[in-house]
């Protein structure tokens, strides 16, 4: 047991600070679910790149710097801490990326991870169809092996970022005959294809953070299947296990928030202590995000020596989304009347104003598995309880 | 930067449980309530074979010289079986305090130092935060706060008026006795720190003890939920009682790591100790509660009874979540913190000094 970083550890803190004190752009960028926003976003992820810090856990040979898990928290402390924009091309180098270099062919590892590093594609999720939500190995839509085509036909559903993505990955029924979790296959999909139709979904904020997207004879080289036909299953669930669960949502964003709405309290103290809830809303938040990350790093020290990865992606995922809310519900209470007001009470950092974030914290009990779900799992995984 | 224990750490921790497994079953706990001191002399003479009354004795003095982050490990388990002796307050608080006691107590040192590693001197803590001692009945000797300075009096000193604890096990007493020069160990200066720090020690003594507490009765409920059938089928199948335990896992989840750094704050001396501790005790006072109120639950009826083992756990957990400093009290370190206008708040700060 020994809490303390390396002198290497703090040289690499040093080092992304400086750089993000120079390059973080001055005025937050419009939010990438609208098009003028989803260039910004994209050229930022460009000038990430040219510091070599668009993946940093991914190998030197790929423009990363091969950091492991502690640097990674390391950086997302300093990223979050300089206000840095969101990561649109989040679902390319948290989720796809570290899956094609674990599954790919050489030639895929060549003709896609350079151009998900360098944000020339930006990449979209497709897991969800209108009856495959928290049931996903229902998943229905088909990809029926023509030559050396599959032809796809269906539909996907909420897939993040798809209304200005390039390519889309996610799961298809390569065997018509196969049912639940065999015989799908994990199929990488340009959506400039013919036949794909998007159609964004507004979300409560106004924004179309995701889409359907509907196949209609989609043709697509059978080279940009990912994995084994018919392992696709396993593929997914590679994707979306623990270390990448990690990745999407790293304790900094949340000890952001948390630094913020202490400060949001203190500014507003006068009015906010007429209710003693608040202040003990506030210090149990705070308190929160800081377990969220000392959990974190327990988990990533276990794993840097080898350990399993666990039941946690599923508790982790209750405690943030479950924090995010209770942040937000305390910044709501503190607001008050100013609460509802749409523009006028923004917030330093990368996520706009208050409201926007109280509504996105809204959805974060539902995406990625319910909550309801990693329930299920926690008591029937890490508590042995029966099926 | 690393969160785990070392193999001889976990390969102590693996022998104290099998032997409490074995010699601190529910039903010894049952029979010492009906006893006059609730004590066992066999149990105190197992944890001393143990060698945990030497565990934090400084060597020079016969011990083993280990720290609170192996003292973590082990208040876990005495929370888990529900151990009464008065190990924690004795060889693991009372031997640090005496321990950290300046020059001019060496010739006491000496001799309670080395009664307390070979197992022959229980002590009790008197502290304000407690309106009451526990133990005092059976200590050899107490350590007492007045207006900070650290006394220590024997037992044949001090009048004790025993007071009923919901939990049969817990033994309370008021104390009354005359402070003087010849009890005074330390000063209220040097005293003040002492008591901080065994402050600190044992509010991470009741986390602790709360994290084992939380690991049995979920144990219990995990247990009696796929035994007992309604509907044909067993309870913890349904997805209303999953969803209570899971509740109480995923706070466990992230109140032990803020535990751990409280150990490891505590032993180093960090400068924010203090803030540490009350987070861990914050986290695991909450976990419990809720604990108790779920695995309860699930228990149906049966979790009322005098009958189930639940009780002696479930009393356990509500009795610690208030000794050493209430919910406010510790809320309010934290706030001093938090709230403090030279704090810096930003993601960078977890593990700074």
């Amino acid at each position: 047991m020994e809490l303390d970083y390396t002198d290497k550890q703090r040289a690499f803190r040093a080092e992304i600070r400086a750089w993000l004190a120079t390059h973080v752009p001055k005025q937050p960028l419009p939010s990438f679910d609208t098009e003028e926003g989803f260039k910004a976003h994209r050229e930022w992820e460009r000038t990430l790149f040219e510091g070599r810090w668009s993946m940093v856990t991914w190998p030197t040979e790929l423009g990363g710097r091969g950091c492991d898990l502690i640097e990674w928290l390391i950086f997302e402390e300093e990223y979050w801490r300089a206000g840095a924009p969101l990561r649109v091309n989040q679902n390319g180098v948290f989720l796809l990326g570290p899956t094609i270099m674990d599954y790919g062919t050489e030639e895929q590892k060549q003709r896609f991870l350079p151009r998900i590093a360098a944000g020339d594609d930006i990449w979209a999720q497709g897991w969800s169809e209108p009856n495959a939500g928290s049931d996903m190995a229902a998943i229905r839509t088909k990809a029926i092996r023509d030559g050396d085509h599959y032809v796809i036909n269906g539909q996907k559903t909420w897939s993040t970022r798809a209304v200005w993505a390039d390519w889309l990955f996610g799961l298809f029924r390569t065997d018509p005959e196969s049912s639940r979790h065999h015989g799908l296959s994990f199929v990488l999909v340009p959506l400039d294809t013919p036949g794909i139709t998007v159609r964004p979904i507004r979300q409560l904020n106004g924004e179309t953070g995701f889409a359907e997207v509907f196949f209609d004879d989609v043709r697509v080289p059978v080279e940009n299947r990912l994995g084994d036909e018919g392992a696709g299953w396993s593929v997914a669930m590679a994707t979306a296990g623990f270390e990448r669960g990690l990745m999407l949502r790293s304790p900094a964003r949340f000890q952001a928030t948390a630094a913020a709405l202490v400060r949001l309290y203190q500014a507003n103290r006068a009015h906010a202590d007429r209710d003693p809830a608040i202040r003990n809303a506030v210090l149990d938040a705070w308190l929160r995000a800081e377990a969220y990350a000392l959990a974190t790093y327990r988990t990533a020290s276990r794993l840097i020596q080898g350990g399993e990865i666990g039941a946690e992606a599923s508790t982790n995922k209750i405690f943030w989304s479950e924090l995010d809310l209770k942040m937000h519900d305390a910044a709501q209470a503190i607001l008050g009347a100013h609460g509802e007001l749409v523009a006028s009470v923004p917030r330093e950092g990368a996520i706009g104003s208050w409201i926007d974030g109280f509504l996105f914290a809204q959805a974060g009990p539902i995406y990625a598995g319910t909550n309801e779900i990693q329930r299920n799992i926690i008591a029937e995984r890490l508590l042995g309880m029966p099926r | 930067m690393d969160f785990t224990f070392t193999e001889d750490q976990l390969a102590l921790r693996a022998n104290v449980r099998s032997v409490f497994m074995k010699e601190v079953a529910p039903e010894l706990l049952r029979e010492l309530w009906e006893t006059d001191t609730g004590r066992s002399a066999e149990l105190w003479q197992l944890v001393t074979e143990q060698g945990l009354t030497a565990l934090s004795v400084p060597e020079e003095y016969g011990g083993l010289g280990l720290a609170d982050i192996d003292w973590v490990l082990m208040a876990q388990e005495v929370g888990y079986y529900g151990l009464t002796e008065p190990l924690i307050d004795t060889a693991w608080v009372g031997a640090a305090l005496i321990a950290a006691l300046p020059e001019s107590a060496a010739a006491f040192k000496d001799v309670w130092l080395a009664r307390i590693a070979h197992g022959e001197a229980k002590l009790a803590i008197g502290h304000p935060l407690n309106p009451l001692v526990e133990n005092a009945h059976v200590a050899d000797l107490l350590l007492l706060n007045h207006r900070d300075e650290v006394h220590a009096v024997p037992r044949g000193q001090v009048t004790l008026t025993a007071h009923a604890s919901l939990d049969a096990s817990r033994r309370l007493f008021a104390v009354e006795w005359t402070p003087s020069e010849a009890t005074r160990l330390a000063d209220a200066e040097v005293g003040r720190t002492l008591w901080a720090d065994a402050l600190n020690r044992s509010v991470l003594a009741v986390a602790a003890q709360l994290s084992g507490l939380v690991t049995r009765v979920l144990d219990l409920a995990i247990d009696y939920t796929a035994e007992r059938k309604q509907f044909g089928k067993p309870i913890g199948s349904f997805q209303a009682v999953k969803h209570l335990l899971a509740d109480v896992a995923v706070e466990l989840e992230f109140a032990k790591p803020a535990l751990l750094r409280a150990a490891v704050s505590l032993a180093n001396g960090h400068s924010k100790t203090g803030l540490h501790v009350s987070h861990a005790r914050l986290a695991l006072a909450d976990t419990a509660t809720l604990a108790a109120r779920h695995t309860m639950q699930v228990h149906g009826a049966m979790g009322y009874t005098w009958e189930l083992d639940l009780q002696i756990f479930m009393k356990r957990i509500w009795a610690l979540a208030a000794v050493w400093g209430d919910k406010a009290f510790h809320l309010q370190r934290v706030a001093d913190h938090v709230l403090a206008s030279d704090t810096v708040l930003d993601p960078s700060q977890t593990f700074a000094a």
